[in-house]
């Protein structure tokens, strides 16, 4: 984790296509640590194409995502939309958790005792430790957030990536995941680049907006954001 | 009973098969765990029909069946484990060609140069009585290096299997994994296809697992009833076999469904 104001990651003139069909070009941003980097914008517009270059997942066509000296894209704690796995997968909290560490074992085959341990604590943190025998599938889905959310701190180290944390979630767990990721980041530091399909809560908290569009996106702080015609036709649902 | 296990024990042949039989039938169950959850079943039945067609152009070729098998099956899986993601073709597809297809370079290679003889047949079906010292020997050797290898690997496939995307995140080796998993596939199709056949061995990978998913719901759990199940249904269908005079593949593989219903019916049962 870096030291509160310290730039953790940097991304210059950011360029990312799909063969011929460029998703947004000459994108600039740059995430402090202890920020609260919200990522908007329409359908297509890019959002989880610029997570999986952050995830080192997909190469940008030109410019730069640079971080801090010494972190890359591995300690990351990654929170994606829904798992891949399927509703009959045998796996209890306490395996999928677990499995967050597994960035950190190197060519260890097993998982360590601290590595245990910081998967319990991450666990009593999130308030789920009575869950860790349950089966992953049959937990509700703000329980499956939390859950993975766990997984997720396992591997970070200080920064969260979001990938619509809320979109398959109700209203009830939605507020639920917002207050205790507010509250990651005022007790505990956590940097959080969020990305986020609605405009209101989500911005609210941020401490800087990234919008994408095309070649006119938009990167600045909250209030500067809501000003500009960008902010304002993007929150009243038209295009910017 | 135990008569019929004393005679069975007294035929080298036999301890032979159950030597063999029980390490590939472990195996087959801990590998069906990563990959049946992930909806890669299909992969054991391409590989296997890919094994027969290896067998038989090797027949043809004069050369040793495993010795072509192992090589060509190991690059199938490698191959069919990318097929999901990237393909015009997709998963199931794709591997439904692969099946036909190898079926029918096997079946024209045989009819073409020495018409179906009793060496094809049982790698069709299976043959108990294919369990030579050498086979035996292979087998435990290869058995034991999947298993430590799975061992080794157990939490990396675990990952893999659950969320694929997250482990390329947050691990940058997740294609080794895949590959490593597409290998010890391979070898336990190839060395499991003499005794059980081509057509019955993708069963020994798949129902246990599924067996186990009845009953347990942590992933620990289910490749460890998923072994046991294996096994004893192995050990059950042998003797089954040796008793009725009926082939050993199609016994052990009816063994491994009544394990599956009984234990679906119990599962419900506890669950009412």
């Amino acid at each position: 984790m870096g030291s509160l104001g310290e730039t953790l990651l940097t991304c210059r003139d950011l360029t990312m296509s799909y063969g011929d069909h460029v998703v947004f070009e000459h994108v600039d941003f740059e995430v402090k640590a202890g920020e609260r980097l919200c990522i908007v914008g329409e359908n297509g517009a890019g959002k989880s194409t610029l997570v999986k270059g952050l995830l080192g997942l997909m190469r940008p066509t030109s410019g730069a995502i640079e971080w801090k000296e010494g972190r890359g894209h591995a300690r990351i704690g990654y929170l994606p939309q829904r798992t891949a796995a399927r509703d009959d997968f045998p796996a209890s909290v306490r395996e999928v958790i677990l499995s967050g560490c597994l960035g950190t074992c190197g060519m260890r085959p097993w998982y360590t005792h601290e590595q245990r341990e910081r998967a319990a604590s991450t666990m009593s943190l999130l308030d789920i430790d009575d869950l860790s025998g349950e089966t992953f599938c049959s937990l509700s889905g703000g329980q499956r957030q939390r859950v993975l959310l766990a997984r997720a701190m396992c591997a970070a180290d200080g920064l969260l990536l979001l990938d619509e944390p809320t979109a398959s979630l109700d209203p009830m767990a939605t507020k639920g995941l917002y207050e205790l990721l507010r509250d990651l980041n005022e007790s505990h530091g956590l940097t959080e680049i969020m990305v986020s399909h609605d405009i209101g809560p989500a911005t609210e908290q941020a401490t800087s907006i990234l919008h994408l569009a095309g070649d006119r996106s938009f990167f600045g702080t909250p209030e500067s954001y809501r000003a500009s015609a960008a902010g304002r036709l993007f929150a009243e649902g038209g295009r910017p | 009973m135990m008569a019929i296990i004393c005679r069975i024990l007294s035929y080298p042949f036999m301890t032979n098969a159950l030597v063999v039989g029980t390490i590939v039938s472990l195996c087959a169950s801990m590998l069906g765990a990563s990959l049946v959850p992930k909806r890669y079943s299909m992969i054991g039945d391409g590989l296997s029909h890919v094994g027969f067609a290896a067998v038989a152009v090797a027949y043809a070729l004069d050369m040793t069946p495993l010795t072509v098998a192992m090589p060509v099956c190991m690059v199938t899986a490698f191959l069919l484990l990318r097929i999901h993601e990237s393909s015009k073709v997709k998963g199931d597809a794709a591997i439904a060609v692969v099946c036909s297809a190898a079926l029918a370079i096997g079946v024209m290679t045989v009819s073409l140069t020495t018409g179906m003889n009793t060496d094809v047949n049982s790698y069709l079906f299976g043959s108990i009585l294919a369990m030579s010292k050498d086979d035996v020997r292979l087998s435990v050797a290869l058995g034991l290096v999947v298993m430590v290898v799975y061992l080794l690997f157990y939490n990396r496939f675990f990952s893999l299997t659950f969320d694929e995307e997250f482990t390329r995140a947050t691990d940058g080796h997740a294609e080794t994994y895949k590959t490593v998993l597409a290998l010890l596939t391979a070898a336990i199709v190839v060395l499991g296809m003499r005794m059980m056949g081509a057509l019955l061995i993708s069963s020994l990978i798949v129902i246990p697992t599924l067996s186990a998913m009845r009953a347990c719901r942590r992933f620990s759990m289910v490749v460890t009833l998923g072994a046991v199940v294996s096994v004893v249904c192995f050990m059950a269908g042998v003797t089954a076999s040796f008793a009725l005079s009926v082939p050993t593949g199609a016994c052990v593989v009816l063994v491994d469904l009544a394990a599956f219903c009984l234990l679906s019916l119990i599962s419900k049962v506890m669950r009412r």
